[in-house]
């Protein structure tokens, strides 16, 4: 190179390089396995200055297509919410409509929907290991964790018939009983899980390279994240003990003992160490209920008007074929007229359903209040004034599922 | 506290505009007019007794043909502290959907807010990016309203977007291997 | 080479009006079977993965129902890509962007429609979703069920092995 043009070069590094920020697309195809999310980023060298999550990829219109179903019609669309964890979901609707109902669940059916839902509870979370090791970089995890899921998706199928959408609890209780054989293969699960915990733990737990990436990042206070609405482990991450399991018990957890974990700083591996705490308690609850589950009938035999009755019932007793006729062409149209708000504690956040009714056999309004929306708002906030390799950690981190999130 | 009492503080405090207090299956909604809707939020949340810190839901209900103030703005509130929720919904009429922004007071409703002019048409006025999220930006129409089909627009009242995907894959076809045959 | 030369020139009658040159099929058949067996044993799909049916499409490719035994590799770019599954739900928010991957594909390019969403529109007849990504694409393969067992997924991904099997002669600038 000739001697100008060399020293025009000193002469700019000297007076100070002009930058300008640039736009980049991080669109709603990309190979980390979230889903739909587009996320628009203004990067100055490798420092984002600004961020706007797009959601509604794939807005599907489910409230508006619950308001022209009935109310058992309605189950399979709420299946499909957050479709990692779908019993969770099912249980999460099945309780608001009995709550509006005013009709209660026996408690064999109970303890049958707790162990369920933290079957989905470590499913989801395998799922959110998996795909945040993934992410990050560590790819071994990623396969032994759908080894275990594997395991519990084979225990779904056997119990309801199909791996990831089932639609397995009803109003009133749930479709089919469990069976011996089934019991005792989740009690042999229970027993190997707690060792593939370690295991997944030995592999990234003490690991340089995943403390760099995770310890420090995203880190939101108590008050923030309390204003910010967020739930689930993103907010006992923070420190603060939020779980609906504990505030407003519902099914069989007032029956069993259990510990929620939380941690103290906020930041990505706090959460991380949330999960994987409650992955332990989850396994805990499901022996329990497996040890204490009593004997009975599984769908409550008091409430003819909003429960369908048995088949032989139907097929001999006048009423209940009139009962059956009704419910399956009109709905339930002895429901009360009112609102209702409740509430589960999915794996993802606090999961919630406002049930409007009028009167008749189909909602009148159905909002599904998801964590995903919430959590998924938190992005810029996390994201803003940290490099570019920190947003993949904090879309890890708030576990998103877009169909939860644009409905 | 029990909601009922809350729902008589609050009845006490701003007794012009509180205008109905419901219970069904021990929850509590009071319905206020929209005037004062951020001070008696602003109440819920600072009175030391309540301290509702926590928005669990922003969301809007439509009741055409049923009752005249069309549309109603829901806010679920619920404190960690004390483990109370209450319920208040905010009349707001069809023909001025317009109604004040919470989110100087909880930062977590902005989305809710965008989502309900998205689905229903209501403005939150001083909102700081009011704009669609769940669909398009240039979509026509709200569809959670009653009088929207629920199978939509089909044909030349569909999305324009849309319109060009088809368009531009019935010019590409001359391209593709099978050709016109698809 | 003579020999070719030769047989260019004198054309053989078969019937009345049509001349071929003899051999040439077995040249071509053999060529298009050596190229179909190529292509069919070494597909790479996009990751297109939208809802539902894409946790299904991770579970095949994962440890217990493995992918990679039928050579295939997940890629991220679509320039560099064979196939495309279309897994999920589409929605008129989403469908320019599945047009715009499908076109930046370079030939020869498939597509299967996975899961009842992508084939029709599935449970959700409503006003934001397509009633089918065939509206706007070719598809080659449609492989229905609310989501498809991992077994199904990969019996659509041999069905559409045995019809690149079954091609003419896609190698060539002629059609």
């Amino acid at each position: 190179m000739s001697d100008t043009v060399v020293e025009k070069q000193k002469e700019e590094i000297r007076s100070g390089l002009k930058t300008k920020e640039i736009l980049v697309n991080m669109g709603p195809q990309h190979p980390s396995t979230h889903g739909v999310l587009r996320l628009v980023l203004e990067l100055d060298g490798e420092t984002v200055v600004k961020c706007t999550p797009y959601v509604g990829y794939l807005h599907r219109g489910t409230e508006k297509l619950c308001e022209h179903r009935t109310y058992l019609n309605a189950l399979p669309l709420s299946d499909r919410l957050d479709y990692i964890v779908s019993m969770a979901n099912n249980v999460g609707y099945v309780l608001a409509v009995e709550r509006l109902f005013g009709i209660e669940a026996p408690p064999r059916a109970k303890f049958i929907r707790t162990i369920v839902s933290e079957m989905a509870r470590i499913s989801g979370h395998l799922l959110w290991l998996a795909t945040h090791a993934l992410d990050i970089g560590a790819m071994t995890v990623f396969l032994y964790a759908f080894r275990e899921r594997e395991w519990i998706l084979d225990l779904f199928e056997q119990l309801s018939g199909a791996r990831l959408t089932t639609s397995y609890p009803r109003i009133g209780g749930v479709r089919n009983d469990v069976t011996e054989e089934f019991l005792d293969s989740l009690y042999e699960f229970t027993e190997e899980f707690p060792k593939r915990i370690e295991e997944y733990e030995t592999l990234i737990d003490q690991n340089r390279i995943w403390l760099q990436r995770t310890k420090g990042i995203g880190v939101i206070s108590a008050e923030e994240a309390i204003n910010w609405g967020l739930t689930g482990p993103v907010l006992r991450g923070s420190g603060v003990p939020y779980d609906v399991r504990r505030f407003a018990p519902y099914d069989a957890y007032e029956w069993v003992d259990f510990d929620v974990p939380i941690g103290k700083n906020g930041d990505v591996y706090d959460r991380y160490r949330v999960r994987m705490e409650e992955l332990r308690q989850s396994n805990r609850i499901i022996r329990q209920c497996i040890e204490r589950m009593p004997k009975g009938p599984i769908m409550t035999p008091d409430a003819p008007k909003f429960t369908l009755p048995p088949k032989d019932r139907v097929m001999s007793d006048m009423e209940s074929l009139i009962h059956h006729f009704v419910l399956v062409t009109k709905g339930p149209i002895a429901a009360p007229e009112g609102e209702i708000y409740s509430a589960i504690e999915a794996p993802k956040g606090e999961l919630g359903f406002y049930i409007v009714s009028d009167g008749t056999g189909r909602p009148y309004r159905l909002r599904l209040r998801s964590p995903s929306f919430v959590h998924a708002s938190v992005l810029p906030r996390l994201c803003e004034g940290h490099l570019v390799a920190d947003v993949i950690a904090n879309i890890g981190t708030i576990d998103i599922v877009l169909g939860e999130c644009d409905r | 506290m029990e909601p009922l009492q809350i729902a008589g503080l609050l009845k006490e405090r701003f007794s012009e505009d509180v205008k109905e207090i419901r219970e069904f299956r021990n929850q509590v909604s009071v319905i206020v007019k929209r005037d004062n809707i951020l001070k008696i939020i602003r109440f819920l949340k600072e009175e030391p007794e309540i301290q509702m810190d926590f928005l669990k839901d922003l969301t809007a209900v439509d009741y055409l043909g049923k009752k005249v103030p069309r549309f109603e703005v829901v806010y679920h509130l619920y404190s960690i502290k004390f483990r109370h929720m209450i319920r208040i919904k905010a009349e707001v009429p069809e023909e001025d959907p317009v109604i004040d922004t919470v989110v100087p007071i909880y930062r977590g409703a902005d989305w809710h807010e965008r989502e309900c002019y998205d689905m229903f048409g209501i403005t939150f006025r001083g909102h700081p990016d009011l704009r669609r999220i769940l669909l398009p930006e240039d979509w026509e129409g709200h569809p959670l309203r009653k009088d929207y089909p629920l199978e939509g627009y089909k044909g030349e009242r569909d999305w324009r977007g849309f319109r060009e995907v088809l368009e531009l894959s019935r010019r590409n076809r001359r391209y593709d291997w099978y050709g016109e045959a698809q | 080479m003579g020999l070719i030369i030769d047989t260019a020139v004198d054309l053989v009658e078969v019937e009345k009006g049509i001349k071929i040159i003899p051999g040439a099929n077995t040249i071509i058949t053999t060529l298009d079977k050596i190229i179909n067996w190529g292509r069919a044993s070494s597909l790479w799909p996009v990751t297109f993965g939208l809802a539902c049916c894409s946790i299904e499409m991770m579970t095949t490719g994962s440890s217990h129902y493995d992918l990679d035994r039928f050579g295939i590799i997940f890629r991220g770019s679509p320039r560099q890509a064979d196939f495309m599954i279309v897994a999920g739900t589409v929605t008129k928010k989403m469908a320019p962007i599945v047009r715009r991957v499908y076109d930046q594909m370079p030939e020869p390019r498939y597509v299967i429609a996975m899961g009842s969403c992508a084939c029709s529109g599935g449970i959700y007849n409503t006003y934001s979703v397509v009633q089918g990504c065939d509206s706007f694409l070719p598809v080659d393969v449609y492989v229905p069920g609310c989501p498809p067992r991992p077994e199904a997924l990969m019996y659509g991904i041999l069905k559409l092995q045995e019809k690149i099997k079954k091609e003419r002669m896609r190698w060539s600038p002629f059609r």
